[in-house]
């Protein structure tokens, strides 16, 4: 076997295997097919897997596991806290679905990772908590897999459910952190760390949904099993939400290191490649087809893996119409405390727009660039610095087309059948606080 | 010591006060809101932000010892 | 025995001292009150420097306890009436005038609480901060009562007019800083705003 094809022969880890059927885990089946859930009767021991594992967070900043678990661990220790830990599956990026998809089909690896991620840091409170407007109803299926642990009193920790408001900024710890504390869902100013001082005070870990189903792998068959798939520096697989030109969400399970060319099929030079969701960044179709899905290749092209969104933008589409009304959704989006993100953003999707509809004056170009650079690294979150990187993707990878529309011109003229956008931007605006609680 | 300037943006009102008394480190945006040099603070300077620190009437600025830990986002 | 024959003496010089530095008092601290609502609200003096309403603030504050030393220590040694050195900051331990000398005393602790808890701002933690330093809204109006009953002198005349006014620039600074707050934009609703004016100005 080449190793291509083994590597796809491990594979589905996460999500149910065709052997499965494809069908939702239940307890018995989830047992079934992982085994029973090994806890280690003492504290911090698996932190050392989950470094040798190289395991990183699958959220999207892909940050070292075992060193949050590690910071959590020492905090609590430091300053005689019971820490918490939260299962963060918000899920708040529109584009991205494999987060629901994970907790739909095998919600009991979730909630084996968040108990062993308990027991490593020594916590007595865990939390799962989900998004309140995705389709299925997510909550009911992981009420039920819930009360089938406890009738098997399989879980240590009791776990509570928790939902988070349909905001883009509801998946930021901080703000995740804020509501469940009973505030807005928008961020806070750090210091302190929340792995330092977060949920009621208390040393906190918020991993992502999909970083704890591996962590709950790794905790079964060991750091030498999980890096098995993937590269030397970015080990395992990965959930990955792919659009192609039908718009529709594929959601599939490949290892890091996976070409670009076998994750979409053919895509032409011009063709505009969003990477990493709303903020994230656009590439050529000529790019994407040198590079592979791991952070050490995309960063040649000045992208980053993210939550593993890779969406081609179809034939009949312009791109600076399609990120015109991204980032006006983003700049609605902004939890307004910040000046320069209050400031900035709208006007970035005002004069986006200006650019994207055609016919705009010359400044505006460069206006948009400065105010990418005032607004990068100047709130409480990232969210005005992804903002400003697909802003700034967009001008670069679609220039041509930007100076098209200078002349009054469109390569993807509007023919009146799209005018539902391709990239997919919730409805509800926030417009109350209590939008945002 | 190594000593930096940090601005909390939540409760900065771009009130101004720090650029006036910390030119050297604090320059105002075209908002209003401060662009603080995140380089550690040059020695001979310590009173001037200490001075700056002191006029925020949102006291919004603050000096971190160490490295400011990353922003997590 | 009281010395009133000789006409002004020591003690006497002493007694209206103290007096006179409650009067500079009651004008110090209302100043820095009416200071103090300005920089809840970002306010600015026309004409100064930004940093002044902050750097006005809190050196008024500091020049007003000198000042409370002052009147304290002048009114304690002068021997006209007998005041302890105690009764400065523990209520109702003065033979003379217990009661409104007592006021003084609360006021004077909210008030060194609220200067203390600033100076070691850095080491404590906000909420810590705020909570005492809301007491002043107690202390002011408290100073106010010890200044018109502990002695005659703000209760006729040019003095009372000027207690007057005193008590009505401060009543006035806060309705005008609970109005001001009233006014600002709800958090949620500032990002609309930011576009509306946006679309308006596009639309000129």
């Amino acid at each position: 076997m080449t190793v291509t094809e083994q590597t796809m022969t491990e594979l589905p880890r996460l999500l149910p295997s065709e052997r499965d059927g494809k069908q939702v885990q239940d307890l018995r089946a989830h047992l079934a097919r992982h085994g029973r859930l090994p806890y280690r009767e003492r504290q911090g021991t698996l932190i050392h897997d989950i470094e040798a594992a190289g395991l990183t967070g699958r959220g999207g900043a892909a940050f070292p596991v075992h060193q949050k678990l590690a910071a959590v661990y020492e905090a609590a220790d430091r300053r005689r806290r019971t820490p918490v830990v939260i299962a963060n599956g918000a899920e708040s990026e529109p584009a991205s679905d494999k987060d629901a998809t994970l907790l739909w089909l095998a919600p009991h690896l979730v909630l084996d990772g968040l108990q062993l991620a308990a027991e490593a840091v020594g916590a007595d409170t865990a939390i799962l908590c989900t998004h309140i407007d995705r389709g299925n109803d997510v909550g009911r299926r992981l009420r039920n897999a819930v009360a089938e642990r406890e009738a098997a009193t399989l879980d240590r920790v009791p776990v509570q459910l928790a939902e988070a408001p349909p905001r883009f900024l509801s998946g930021q710890e901080t703000a995740l952190i804020n509501h469940l504390a009973g505030g807005p869902s928008i961020p806070t100013f750090i210091p302190p760390r929340p792995t330092e001082r977060g949920h009621a005070g208390n040393p906190t870990l918020v991993q992502n949904a999909e970083t704890l189903a591996h962590l709950a792998l790794i905790a079964r068959r060991g750091p030498r099993w999980f890096r098995a798939v993937g590269t030397r520096d970015e080990p395992g697989s990965m959930l990955a939400t792919i659009r192609r030109a039908d718009g529709q969400p594929r959601i599939t399970e490949v290892p890091l290191g996976m070409p670009l060319r076998d994750l979409l099929g053919e895509v032409r030079p011009d063709q505009g490649v969003l990477l990493g969701g709303y903020h994230g960044t656009w590439i050529s179709g000529q790019q994407a087809a040198t590079l592979t899905l791991d952070n050490a290749s995309l960063a040649k092209a000045g992208a980053r893996v993210g939550a593993g969104i890779v969406i081609t933008l179809p034939a009949d589409r312009c791109g600076l119409v399609e990120t015109a009304n991204v980032v006006r959704y983003l700049a609605l989006e902004s939890a307004g405390q910040c000046g320069p993100c209050l400031n900035g953003l709208p006007r970035i999707a005002a004069a986006f727009a200006q650019i994207a509809s055609g016919r705009y004056h010359p400044r505006t170009r460069a206006d948009v660039e400065r105010w990418c650079g005032l607004v990068t690294g100047r709130g409480a979150c990232h969210h005005p610095d992804g903002t400003a990187r697909l802003v700034r993707s967009a001008l670069v990878t679609f220039a041509a087309e930007a100076d098209r529309h200078a002349r009054g011109r469109c390569t993807e003229a509007n023919t009146g059948a799209n005018t539902k956008p391709f990239l997919p931007i919730p409805k509800t605006a926030a417009r109350t606080e209590d939008d945002w609680t | 010591m190594a000593e930096k300037l940090l601005v909390n943006p939540i409760d900065c009102e771009g009130h101004g006060a720090c650029a006036e008394l910390l030119p050297e480190l604090i320059t105002m945006d075209e908002w209003g809101y401060p662009i603080v040099d995140p380089r550690p603070i040059p020695p001979g300077l310590e009173r001037h932000v200490r001075a700056a620190v002191s006029a925020c009437p949102t006291q919004a600025q603050r000096l971190l010892r160490e490295t400011p830990p990353h922003r997590k986002g | 025995m009281l010395e009133i024959v000789s006409g002004i003496n020591s003690s006497t010089w002493m007694w209206y001292a103290s007096r006179s530095t409650g009067v500079v008092l009651l004008v110090l601290l209302t100043l820095v009150m009416l200071l103090g609502l300005l920089v809840t609200r970002q306010g600015r003096l026309p004409g100064l420097p930004k940093f002044a309403v902050t750097g006005l603030h809190r050196n008024l504050s500091l020049l007003a306890v000198a000042f409370v030393l002052v009147h304290v220590l002048t009114a304690v040694f002068d021997g006209y009436v007998r005041i302890p050195l105690t009764a400065a900051v523990i209520p109702l331990t003065s033979p003379y005038e217990r009661l409104w000398l007592g006021l003084g005393a609360v006021a004077f602790d909210l008030m060194l609480a609220a200067i203390v808890t600033s100076l070691l701002r850095r080491h404590l933690s906000r909420r810590l901060w705020r909570g005492v330093h809301l007491l002043v809204y107690v202390s002011w109006p408290i100073a106010w009562v010890h200044s018109v009953f502990s002695s005659k002198d703000l209760r006729h005349g040019p003095l009372l007019v000027l207690a007057i006014a005193c008590a009505l620039a401060v009543v006035a600074g806060v309705i005008w800083r609970l109005a001001s707050a009233a006014r600002d934009v709800p958090r949620a609703e500032r990002v609309s705003l930011v576009f509306g004016a946006l679309h308006r100005t596009a639309a000129k």
